[in-house]
């Protein structure tokens, strides 16, 4: 089960700046648990943004991201109270997508 | 041999799976698209992951400035921020030298979408951060050294 991604967005001026913060282990692969074990490898390796059915970021993501990724960025456009949605998938197949409204 | 070998099966059920799911419609073809060539990420060195990247020999840029602290005590979150001042910035990436891996993530901006980006990165070890710029079908490079007190990879 994932975690919902938490997206904050505010426009000013014409331009809309997104900051957004996944919530996944980002694993590389080369950790060992408590036991001594290899944790395996699970990391996002897409992120997609759309504003109102348009992409305004996409992102191949690895390991060395991060865990918990965030990510920011702007874009010209967006108005209070457009809708964003933000996209994911992992390496394990798992995907996620969420959407929050600009503020 | 055997890392090889099963990152191969993996890569294979990766991309099985997303073909899968885009003809069940469950995700865009782009994204299927966009995630199908992960060939810069199998890269174990800058050198190849550049090739990977189609940036054989990119152009020192003065236009790209990597924000990054200059000293960071946990490797495990390092804050990255990258600006590009070209003109038609249409991709950024930014590498690690000396992780595994060393494409942390490559972000392609659409037209309306400022050539600013901010991250957090995993750092193994001191090492220079790179920050490859593709603007106007061209590649530039921006470096930046990090020092950490603590690796975060392992």
């Amino acid at each position: 089960m994932t975690q919902p991604t938490r997206i904050r967005a505010a426009s000013k001026d014409g331009i809309t700046e997104v900051r957004i913060l996944m919530a996944h282990p980002m694993e590389t692969g080369l950790r060992k648990d408590s036991s001594g074990q290899l944790v395996p490898s699970h990391y996002i390796t897409d992120l997609t943004v759309q504003h109102a059915g348009r992409v305004v970021l996409s992102a191949q993501l690895s390991a060395s991201i991060a865990a918990n990724p965030y990510v920011a960025f702007k874009f010209k456009g967006g108005a209070k109270g457009d809708r964003l949605t933000v996209a994911w998938i992992d390496s394990h197949g798992a995907k996620r997508s969420d959407e929050a409204d600009i503020g | 041999m055997d890392r090889q070998r099963r990152n191969l099966l993996r890569t294979a059920g990766g991309l099985g799976m997303l073909a899968m799911l885009a003809a069940a419609g469950v995700i865009t073809p782009g994204l299927a698209r966009a995630a199908a060539d992960r060939r810069p990420f199998e890269a174990k060195t800058l050198e190849d992951a550049l090739v990977a990247l189609g940036a054989v020999e990119p152009e020192d840029s003065a236009s790209i400035v990597i924000a990054a602290p200059e000293v960071a005590e946990n490797g495990a979150l390092v804050p990255v921020g990258v600006t590009s001042g070209l003109a038609g910035t249409e991709q950024i990436a930014v590498l690690v030298d000396r992780n595994r891996v060393p494409v942390a993530a490559n972000f392609t901006l659409p037209e309306g979408t400022l050539a600013e980006v901010q991250t957090r990165i995993k750092m193994a070890e001191k090492s220079n951060v790179y920050a490859l710029v593709r603007a106007d079908g061209k590649f530039y490079v921006a470096r930046r050294e990090v020092r950490v007190t603590v690796g975060g990879c392992g």
